[in-house]
């Protein structure tokens, strides 16, 4: 057992690393820039060191109540990767807005290490560590620029909202845990043959609590609110990692421990699936602030992913990652483009202070274009392809009605999407934005939107890695 | 001689979960209620786990319970720094004046 831990050497590391960097952000005046490099340094070893994992086996550590495999290494490589762009982007805002401090890049890191513990959970006691590690950071985080009223509101709503479904989420735990006499995600499976009523009920709790972490309707409320409120930086780092990290758990829920209940879960999934569509859809139309309306949309695009898993086949839950990976990317763009709408440090993210962008910042107005087409679905970007994968697997589960539901609430979002396009290029010019921006904020959105762009020359990049997920044999 | 049966403690930790959600939800006047509420929730589940660990004979369930009590005080301490951040900048904690983001 113990042989194998340097299997979990890429945790170990960041979490040794979590504290030399606090020692020295204590004992050094003024090291909030030197930290804030360092820890983005720690991120791109950490990729590294999970590159260099063995990648073609399942290991289990722990009395394989930890697990290393195909899943866990991909959703770890994908969340560090955009963990280092989310850092690169938003280091000039952090320094405008005066949030520029040691604790920030220690409270990101250590939100990353919980999320790294829950993709690989395979215990209930490992996932709950792992989902508190992160949720405990994310609350402070979400309430960071304490001077802002806005701020602390949002911290406030989000600590409340994600501390019930944690509960809600551990009392199905302790029902699982209960009825089906273990703790360990194999043991459960096998436990669990025929149906009883106890682990139903513990199954609908912890479904109800993981819903409310990647925010699918009808546990939404919080998401807007919490988008706009908190500083953007870490509004695009809400709206990305810890929504990799519970669609990863979600699938291993789904389709490890609780396999033997797919008929229960199927309908939930489909459910929660539909509603978070429509109400994507929808919701966004009457919208102002453009963080709201991106938390909208990513209800809607949580209801695409997880439109993938109620398949119950092993090309849903790749499409379902696939349609995750581009999502990131996307909005990676999209922060990106809102972090250059400043004019001599102040920060604007109304929708109408985009009027007219396209007379003064053609190239920024173009790169907008680009990602809300890609969002909406339009043919040869990237966008289109996850929607695609998605539809695809659908249909061949001959889910017909899921499937037009899908599209229609995608013809329906186009709509907002285009929108914001005929402000950019129709309206009357409002302000002139500076020009000026870091290397790592122009490098983020020249990669994000190359990639949407070019994604349909090659897209086997991203399908070869995922094809060798299988988590049902 | 009446006995109490596993049944017996899952009622009372339903209840107790049950007064937990109901407080969170009806609850229009103060937000450390709110924090207490959610407390309860949490030792409602502890209940769960110890009774169900001693019915069956299984340790794990009560290695749980000190996981879950550990971190419920790290997660109440983080709840009553972010009500005291929010109090100074707003100075009240009442739940119905709780509205600036709203749309």
């Amino acid at each position: 057992m113990i042989n194998n831990i340097n299997l979990i050497f890429p945790e170990i590391f960041i979490s040794i690393f979590l504290m030399i960097l606090l020692i020295l952000g204590v004992f050094k005046k003024k090291s909030s820039s030197i930290i804030y490099n360092l820890s983005v340094l720690s991120l791109i070893i950490l990729l590294a060191l999970i590159l260099n994992l063995p990648q073609n086996t399942t290991e289990n550590l722990f009395n394989k109540s930890y697990v290393i495999d195909h899943l866990s290494i991909y959703m770890k490589l994908i969340m560090i990767a955009s963990g280092i762009f989310v850092m690169l982007t938003s280091s000039k805002y952090l320094k405008i807005i005066k949030i520029y401090q040691i604790e920030y890049p220690v409270l990101l890191l250590s939100s990353i290490l919980g999320m790294m513990i829950m993709v690989s959970s395979n215990d209930l006691i490992v996932f709950y560590m792992g989902l508190e590690l992160q949720s405990l950071a994310l609350y402070v985080l979400a309430s960071f620029n304490r001077d802002n009223i806005l701020s602390s509101e949002s911290g406030l709503k989000y600590f409340i909202l994600s501390a019930l479904s944690s509960g809600i989420l551990l009392y199905g735990c302790s029902l699982v845990y209960g009825f089906s006499g273990s703790t360990n995600f194999y043991l459960i499976s096998e436990n669990i043959e025929q149906i009883d009523y106890g682990v139903v009920f513990g199954m609908v709790f912890i479904l109800t609590g993981l819903a409310f972490k990647i925010s699918a309707v009808p546990f939404h409320m919080w998401a807007p609110d919490v988008y706009e409120g908190s500083p953007t930086s870490v509004t695009l780092f809400f709206s990305i990692l810890p929504k990799i990290a519970a669609l990863s758990v979600f699938i291993r829920f789904l389709y490890v421990p609780f396999i033997n209940l797919f008929d229960q879960w199927q309908t939930i999934i489909i459910f929660l699936s539909i509603a978070s569509m429509i109400f994507g859809a929808v919701a966004a139309i009457g919208q102002k602030n453009l963080k709201r309306l991106i938390a909208y949309s990513s209800i809607g695009h949580m209801g695409y992913a997880l439109a993938g898993l109620s398949t119950g086949s092993n090309y849903g839950i790749q499409s379902s990652i696939i349609y995750i990976s581009i999502y990131l990317i996307m909005n990676l763009a999209l922060f990106s483009c809102l972090f250059m709408l400043r004019v001599q440090n102040k920060y604007y993210e109304n929708i109408e202070d985009l009027s007219g962008i396209s007379k003064n910042n053609p190239i920024l107005s173009l790169t907008f274009l680009i990602v809300l087409f890609s969002l909406a679905g339009i043919p040869p970007l990237a966008g289109f392809f996850a929607k695609f994968y998605i539809f695809m697997a659908v249909i061949e589960q001959s889910m017909y009605s899921l499937a037009i539901i899908g599209l229609l609430s995608t013809v329906i979002s186009a709509f907002y999407y285009l929108r914001i396009i005929k402000i950019i290029y129709f309206d009357s010019e409002r302000f002139k934005y500076d020009k000026d921006h870091d290397l790592g904020l122009k490098l983020t959105l020249a990669a994000s939107t190359l990639f949407l762009i070019f994604y349909f020359i090659y897209p086997n990049i991203l399908t070869e890695l995922i094809n060798k997920i299988n988590l049902i044999s | 001689m009446f006995e109490i049966s596993l049944g017996h403690y899952l009622t009372l930790g339903a209840m107790i979960f049950t007064i937990g959600i109901i407080g969170i939800f009806l609850n229009r006047k103060n937000i450390i209620v709110v924090l207490m509420s959610i407390e309860l929730i949490l030792l409602a589940v502890n209940i769960n786990l110890v009774s169900f660990s001693i019915f069956m004979n299984d340790l794990v369930g009560q290695i749980f319970t000190l996981f879950i009590l550990t971190v419920a005080a790290a997660e109440a301490a983080i709840g009553l720094a972010i009500i005291v951040v929010y109090f100074r900048n707003s100075g009240t904690i009442r739940i119905e004046e709780i509205h600036k983001l709203k749309g």
